[in-house]
């Protein structure tokens, strides 16, 4: 057993695990964030991904020890308060998602995608970059749609900031 | 239509809580004291189970219990069942042999299950399951159907001589003999429908909670139908009667199909958690899910089709093996034959038709139904069949369709099917159009200069949906009724609650639903709710699949509408003193017609329920229910056409164009009815480019993970270019066809055809991966 200190969704939090335990086991089991998902166990569905230190990362691929100290984000902690990111209402404006098991992943990747690339996203980069998250409900026509619509939003509400 | 009524593209209500995490699915629910379960399954695809040994588990850290596949049978919990009977030729019922939910003595695919280890934590159960030693004797194993119907095959039933389920026939074989006879020309081909896994993202799961003082279970359970579930545990697996027994299906990850059945590792959970006196967890893993979850498709088929001199079609022979794995799943014998054979007259008018499916048993993952269920096949063989025809017979493949449409409806076809209305010609034109189907060769000839080969692909499908008529499919052999039920309470402040045993996993029930609803009462949908999914709360309904839940479902919730508002009328009229022929309602109100006295709903609702001034004899309260049963399948049908740019060089095969004209009857909501298309058509592309689950000759999977099964991803796909034609559906009053399956049933074959017609050779078989196509190009 070990203690994993690390800051999740703005809130420092201590928590006794097994050693083996993976990061995601920690947010679902030990936080009861049950946003992130797990539905692949072998690093290629996304549907775990959360964000350590601004980077998307899968939570199902790295023990909780490795995110010591580390500052996470799930997918509970990107709205604020009732204002959602726009990254969430681009995928509900634009029926990014129908199960939504793969929703919180596929949001928590996009961030990111759309923070890396910054304006210059396009419908081949999206569609490239979203290889490692995996949705069966849409075909992802709607979702490349929602992230291309985001990346508008953000860069409005940066340039606002 | 208003705003949210039918028609409108409303954004979902269900969508707040996935976006933001909240969705609440099985595997999210914890319980006091709650256990997990670990399934120590089987590694050989058939073998004896000579012994297991659970001493040294059983002494490990935080063990309850190890359960074995002996005990399930001494405690008389029922063998798995198969829903719906179907009769051989020779007039003997399907052979089926016993399917119970651990092995005790003879495991017959990779993964089933021989006992349980119960314990603290799920790694806890997991690291006793390592130190569970099971005694396998192995046994010889099969898992082609052509190798398993061969003198000498390894046998899996004894009930089952030869490894056949059924020998069974449909039409009149002895008109299409001579339709045959006096052909002009016989086109032939030999087709696999590759076997698919289904893959909803979300694994399955289920917690079973038994209260000893009121011997009473709850199940949570990843299921498309509850209820459906507790009535089989109930009747069939002698779990509980079904007053003590609750079924919740909370926020479930997406069905396609493999959460319509009922799997042992529900029945085990139930088991268990009275065992062990606690509730039990089990989670599967996506490794469990290819080796557990129904697979689909999985046909071989040989067929030839009789043309006259006119190039008009009179004939259709099928013949089809069908594998069905290592049991017969819960639906799993109707797929081949009355949701596949059915459906062979396509589109067109053939005189007679003749089709035999054999049902095999191999040493594989049973097979069931998966998005579109028979239908596809059906599709897919009728489809490339005409295109393969129009090579042939060296006409254009769109005009050789249309020559043989179906124009005259009703259309009674040589299978039972009769086609109620559609406008096959419509939804070619719309196609043809949004492709510039006209202006293709130019655009071929272009690739060809830059070294590229350029195809194109049509596939003209139809589907049998809106399941179904309950007397009907009652006559060909169901178990079960499929109407639906519905139940509208109105609260006594005016809000409403739908109840519907149609269940939503993320087909945007609790959107379209409250869509009605604001049609008929000119009310927003946020004062309207849609409760599913729990058999305490819903008195029961058939579940969501087979695109039924609007055609049947909502039609069932139209029905309890007009009974509410016959009520809700005369309460009005009553309190308006008028007379109720005279009332209308608008925007939420009860009007007198041509004045301007009028009643708000929640007034009437209120008056309702405090009955204080009722019309005479009335009982108080608002609230209607309806069961709806079919009077006819639906007939949704389409044109897709793709456009494909194959590398002569890598074999690799690119979208160029992808466009779907379907006609789905009346839309609620076009952007969720557009959504269900985009996901089948990647279902059916995926069938068509990458995926296959792939068996060695001993019956070990290859493909279990997904990192070996090729599932389609956003690069693979392209967008989609969609349009609908509209004929209504005369079978119900709201005009639904259904549109969840259309995709996964159209997109393969206008995939192949396309490819086909880009390499310049016709035969190419499912998953046209770059190597597949490649060869095919460079063959002698």
């Amino acid at each position: 057993m070990s203690t994993v200190k690390l800051t999740v969704n703005g809130k420092a939090v201590a928590v006794d695990v097994e050693d083996r335990t993976l990061l995601v086991q920690l947010l679902r089991d030990h936080l009861n964030l049950t946003g992130t998902h797990v539905g692949c166990d072998t690093s290629q569905c996304g549907a775990c991904v959360v964000h350590m230190d601004g980077k998307a990362v899968k939570s199902c691929t790295m023990l909780a020890g490795q995110a010591d100290g580390a500052n996470v984000t799930t997918i509970e902690g990107i709205a604020r308060g009732d204002e959602l990111h726009p990254m969430q209402a681009a995928f509900r404006d634009n029926h990014g998602l129908q199960c939504g098991y793969c929703t919180p992943g596929m949001i928590m990747s996009a961030i990111d995608i759309v923070h890396r690339h910054g304006g210059e996203l396009d419908e081949a980069t999206v569609r490239q970059e979203l290889e490692g998250n995996i949705c069966r409900c849409t075909g992802y026509h709607n979702i490349v749609k929602a992230v291309l619509d985001a990346a508008g939003r953000m860069k409005v509400s940066q340039a606002a900031e | 239509m208003g705003v949210e009524g039918i028609g409108a593209s409303v954004v979902r209500k269900e969508d707040k809580r996935f976006i933001t995490g909240k969705g609440r699915y099985v595997d999210d629910i914890k319980l006091q004291g709650m256990t997990h379960a670990h399934f120590i399954r089987s590694p050989h695809a058939h073998a004896k189970v000579k012994g297991i040994d659970s001493a040294e588990a059983l002494k490990m850290p935080g063990v309850v219990a190890v359960l074995t596949g002996q005990q399930i049978v001494d405690d008389k919990v029922g063998n798995l069942i198969c829903g719906w009977a179907i009769t051989s030729k020779d007039g003997s019922p399907m052979k089926m042999g016993a399917w119970p939910a651990m092995a005790p003595e003879t495991v017959r695919f990779v993964g089933q299950a021989v006992a349980v280890v119960i314990a603290e934590t799920k790694n806890l159960a997991r690291d006793a399951a390592e130190a569970v030693v099971v005694d396998y004797e192995e046994l010889p194993a099969v898992a082609d159907v052509h190798a398993a119907i061969k003198a000498g095959a390894p046998q899996l039933h004894p009930e089952a001589p030869g490894n056949q389920v059924y020998d069974w026939v449909i039409g009149d074989e002895g008109a299409t003999d001579a339709a045959f006879s006096k052909a002009a020309n016989v086109v032939k081909l030999d087709v696999t429908n590759n076997r698919l896994a289904p893959n909803a993202m979300e694994p399955r799961a289920a917690i079973a909670d038994y209260d000893s003082a009121e011997e009473h279970f709850t199940l949570y359970t990843t299921s498309q139908n509850p209820h459906v579930a507790r009535l089989v545990l109930s009747a069939f697996y002698n779990i509980a009667p079904e007053h003590k027994l609750r079924v919740i299906a909370p926020d479930v990850g997406g069905g396609f199909g493999s959460k319509i059945f009922i799997y042992p590792e529900e029945m085990v959970a139930l088991w268990a958690s009275k065992k062990v006196g606690r509730p039990v967890k089990w989670t599967g893993d996506r490794t469990e899910a290819f080796l557990t979850d129904a697979h689909g498709r999985d046909h071989v088929t040989h067929a030839e089709m009789a043309f006259d001199a006119n190039n008009n079609i009179t004939g259709l022979k099928v013949k089809t093996y069908a594998n069905f794995g290592a049991y017969m799943s819960l639906f799993s014998s109707s797929v081949p034959t009355y949701l596949y054979a059915t459906l062979l007259s396509g589109q067109y008018n053939i005189p007679a038709i003749h089709a035999e499916v054999i049902g095999v048993y191999t040493n594989t993952t049973p097979v069931d139904a998966y998005r579109g269920a028979g239908r596809p096949e059906a599709s897919y063989l009728i489809e490339r069949l005409m295109e393969t025809a129009a090579r042939q017979l060296k006409v254009d493949p769109a005009a050789l369709r249309r020559q043989n449409f179906i124009t005259q409806f009703p259309h009674q076809t040589p299978v039972i099917m009769a086609y109620d209305t559609g406008d096959f010609n419509a939804s070619l034109d719309a196609a043809m159009k949004a492709i510039d189907y006209a202006g293709f060769a130019a655009r071929k000839a272009k690739a060809k200069a830059d070294g590229m080969l350029r195809g194109i692909g049509v596939s003209c499908y139809i589907e049998a949906c809106g399941i179904a008529p309950s007397k009907a499919v009652g006559s060909l052999g169901a178990g079960v009724g499929l109407w639906e039920s519905a139940e509208v309470r109105v609260n006594p402040v005016g809000t409403i609650e739908i109840l519907t045993g149609s269940h939503s996993h993320g087909q945007g029930h609790e959107t379209t639903f409250c869509q009605l609803v604001a049609e008929r009462l000119g009310i927003p949908i946020s004062q309207v709710s849609i409760v599913h999914g729990d058999t305490d709360k819903v008195q029961f309904g058939m579940g969501t699949y087979g695109s039924r839940s609007a055609a049947v479902g909502l039609t069932a919730i139209l029905k309890a509408m007009e009974k509410m508002e016959a009520k809700a009328k005369k309460i009005a009229a009553h309190a308006l003193e008028a007379s109720e022929a005279d009332i209308v309602i608008e925007n939420g109100e009860f009007k007198v017609t041509g004045t301007d006295k009028a009643i708000a709903l929640p007034m009437v609702a209120l008056a309702a329920y405090t009955a204080h001034n009722l019309p005479d004899g009335m009982e108080p309260g608002l609230k209607e229910s309806a069961f709806y049963d079919p009077t006819n399948f639906t007939f949704p049908a389409g044109a897709y056409i793709c456009e494909v740019e194959v590398d002569p060089g890598t074999g690799k095969t690119s979208f160029v164009n992808f466009v779907a004209a379907d006609d789905f009857g009346r839309l609620i909501n076009p952007m969720i009815v557009e959504g269900q298309v985009h996901g089948g058509l990647a279902q059916g592309i995926g069938q068509a480019l990458l995926e296959h689950a792939i068996y060695d000759a001993n019956g070990q999977p290859v493909t279990a993970s997904f990192m070996d099964y090729s599932m389609p991803r956003a690069d693979d796909l392209p967008s989609f270019k969609l349009s609908h034609t509209t004929t209504l559906c005369p079978g119900n009053p709201l005009g639904i066809k259904g549109c969840g399956e259309a995709g996964a049933i159209g997109a393969s074959a206008a995939v192949i055809n396309a490819i086909t017609d880009a390499i310049g050779k016709n035969n190419l078989e499912m998953p046209a991966t770059p190597d597949r196509v490649w060869r095919t190009i460079h063959a002698a």
